[in-house]
């Protein structure tokens, strides 16, 4: 573990990525001691521009509500969508691509067929399909995204545990009279979780887009701010007040990119014959 | 004889997608929330009983899930894919309608990401670790991040309504013209902006993947064996590395297509391009459900129609290459 911290440490581009992770998560956990009031709510007189007024610094939107009090609050859905929606993802993904990796054959065989099936599908547009037709929430957009999201996962967990399944610790294990659901879960899952640390790591930056493009769609839970919603709620008024599209773009821009940028620094740093190669 | 029965046997799974895609949709509709005749009238007669009461006539919405399940297949299979009962259309006339602005689109899109993409990834490749090989890869990765709807406001905003280069709204100008000639220059003027907002983020995938690729295959042997002969740099690069390096670049440009179904999605809303990717942002405004589907099918079989044409590609490309399965 601390061969793996000094290896990510290294690599400067990533640190600055977890930095930004760091105050981005920061920004969502003091969102409701920052602004206290709901970010619903007007503060000031509608369009006021950007650095104008010390206490709205972004300015307000069309209903004269605080930029950056949407800001903060739409970083803790943003976070927490990101995030909830990759689990969700792994805990479907994982058990298939190990059952399939595992079991081989026809197991195999159908559990991928669906896979594929899953990957051919338009995922963006399932998505908007699944939402709109149990209408959206919080639940609906979390599931959607990962439903969409958890293919990859199968994929990747089913390589590495092929891999894995034809080496000696598992015979050993399977000679001492292991049952499989050990086998899987106490031998071999513990000897693939980097890849599938990384490829979450990388997913969560990928729900997170997601998230946006369908609160920007209108299909966000109508309950909570989120940066998409902002956008498209702005949509209209672009000519008359860029601002109000822009900051919350630039906000899902810098934390889809540190996000990434972790990741790789992650996959690098769990992997010490990619980082060889960069030095 | 081969690539008949290839073709053949891939056009049989690929009609199996679709489908399993038609099962998935009936499925969506039965257990959705709420009653399934309102959500196929799309709230646009949902309080009218008599109407609702039809509705479960005409669907069979009172006999059993698997008569139902038939019924509804046979009517996908006769190409019928329902009514929009919001649009006065059948919800397959509206798709087709739609149709030519997003292959378009879609098309001018995928050349323009592939080209660019491949190029720029190349280029990084021959200049690794250089300046311009950080200067790629950063602004590949930073189009990675960026959200498309975000990408085709601020393109809007700065190329149309600030520098006003060129149209940002629309497929061309209403009754400008009746010369072929000017009007293809004016839908191409309105095509730039979407098809280049929609490419980026593509182009930023392809990148990544040709540099990686391109590093790779120049390890080979084959690539050693290419210089020892004493081929200049630029030759090997060009005649050798980058043939053998754009390979796993198609295919994964064939898996992409089901992602630039979404992307159209979020160009044409914020383009108002008249493509089936805004067909659905209207069918969601307006919550008609069947035509949402509609257009979610229609979008899927497009998929798997590329899949098969990638394929296809493939296989012309490296023969070496076996993908029956």
């Amino acid at each position: 573990m601390t061969g793996f911290w000094s290896r990510f440490r290294r690599r400067r581009i990533a640190m600055i990525g977890l930095i930004v992770v760091a105050l981005v998560v920061a920004v969502a956990i003091a969102a409701p001691y920052l602004y206290p009031q709901s970010p619903w709510k007007m503060v000031q007189r509608p369009f006021l521009p950007p650095f104008a007024n010390a206490l709205v610094p972004l300015g307000t939107d069309t209903l004269g509500r605080n930029v950056a009090s949407g800001l903060a609050h739409g970083a803790q859905v943003s976070l927490l969508i990101g995030i909830v929606s990759t689990l969700v993802a792994l805990a479907v993904g994982v058990p298939i691509g190990a059952i399939a990796g595992y079991f081989g054959g026809i197991v195999d065989d159908v559990l991928m067929r669906f896979t594929e099936f899953f990957q051919t599908v338009p995922s963006f547009a399932l998505a908007i399909v699944l939402v709109a037709i149990f209408q959206p929430s919080l639940t609906s957009v979390i599931a959607a995204i990962g439903v969409v999201g958890w293919p990859p996962v199968a994929r990747l967990v089913r390589g590495e545990v092929l891999a894995q399944r034809r080496r000696e610790y598992v015979e050993a294990a399977i000679l001492a009279g292991q049952s499989n659901f050990t086998i899987i879960t106490r031998q071999i899952l513990p000897n693939v979780v980097s890849p599938i640390v990384v490829l979450a790591s990388l997913m969560v930056a990928t729900a997170i887009l997601l998230e946006s493009s369908l609160s920007f769609l209108g299909l966000g839970d109508p309950s909570v701010m989120s940066w998409g919603y902002m956008i498209g709620a702005a949509r209209t008024v672009v000519r008359q007040a860029w601002w109000l599209s822009f900051f919350p773009g630039v906000a899902i821009l810098i934390t889809v990119l540190a996000i990434n940028l972790v990741g790789e620094g992650l996959a690098e740093a769990l992997d010490p014959r990619s980082s060889r190669d960069h030095h | 004889m081969q690539t008949l029965w290839f073709l053949s046997s891939r056009l049989v799974k690929g009609i199996l997608v679709v489908l399993a895609i038609v099962v998935l949709d009936f499925f969506l509709i039965h257990f959705a929330p709420g009653d399934p005749a309102a959500v196929m009238a799309g709230e646009s007669g949902a309080t009218d009983e008599i109407f609702l009461q039809q509705l479960r006539v005409k669907f069979g919405l009172d006999q059993p899930l698997m008569t139902q399940l038939g019924l509804y297949l046979w009517g996908v299979v006769r190409l019928d894919l329902g009514y929009s009962y919001r649009q006065q259309m059948p919800v397959l006339d509206l798709v087709m309608d739609r149709l030519p602005a997003t292959l378009i689109l879609t098309g001018a899109a995928f050349v323009f990401s592939l080209v660019i993409g491949v190029a720029a990834g190349a280029w990084a490749a021959a200049n690794k670790d250089r300046p311009l090989d950080r200067a790629i890869t950063t602004i590949s990765l930073i189009f990675y991040a960026t959200p498309l709807f975000w990408m085709a406001l601020m393109s809007v905003l700065v190329f149309s309504v600030w520098l006003d280069w060129l149209p940002g709204f629309g497929f061309e100008e209403v009754g400008n013209t009746d010369n072929v000639f000017e009007r293809v220059l004016d839908v191409s003027r309105h095509l730039v902006l979407p098809a280049v907002t929609l490419g980026l983020f593509f182009t930023a995938v392809y990148v990544r993947m040709t540099r990686s690729s391109m590093i790779e295959t120049a390890r080979m042997d084959f690539v050693k064996t290419a210089r020892a002969k004493g081929l200049t740099e630029g030759v090997i690069l060009r005649r050798h590395v980058l043939r053998n390096a754009v390979l796993p670049v198609v295919t994964l440009a064939g898996l992409q297509a089901g992602q630039m179904v979404g992307g159209a999605v979020m160009t044409e809303t914020v383009f108002a391009w008249p493509g089936i990717g805004r067909l659905m942002y209207e069918a969601l405004l307006q919550r008609d459900y069947n035509l949402l589907l509609g257009v979610f099918l229609v979008s899927a079989a497009m998929v798997v129609v590329f899949n098969i044409l990638t394929d296809w590609v493939y296989r012309l490309v490296d023969p070496r290459i076996e993908v029956a399965r």
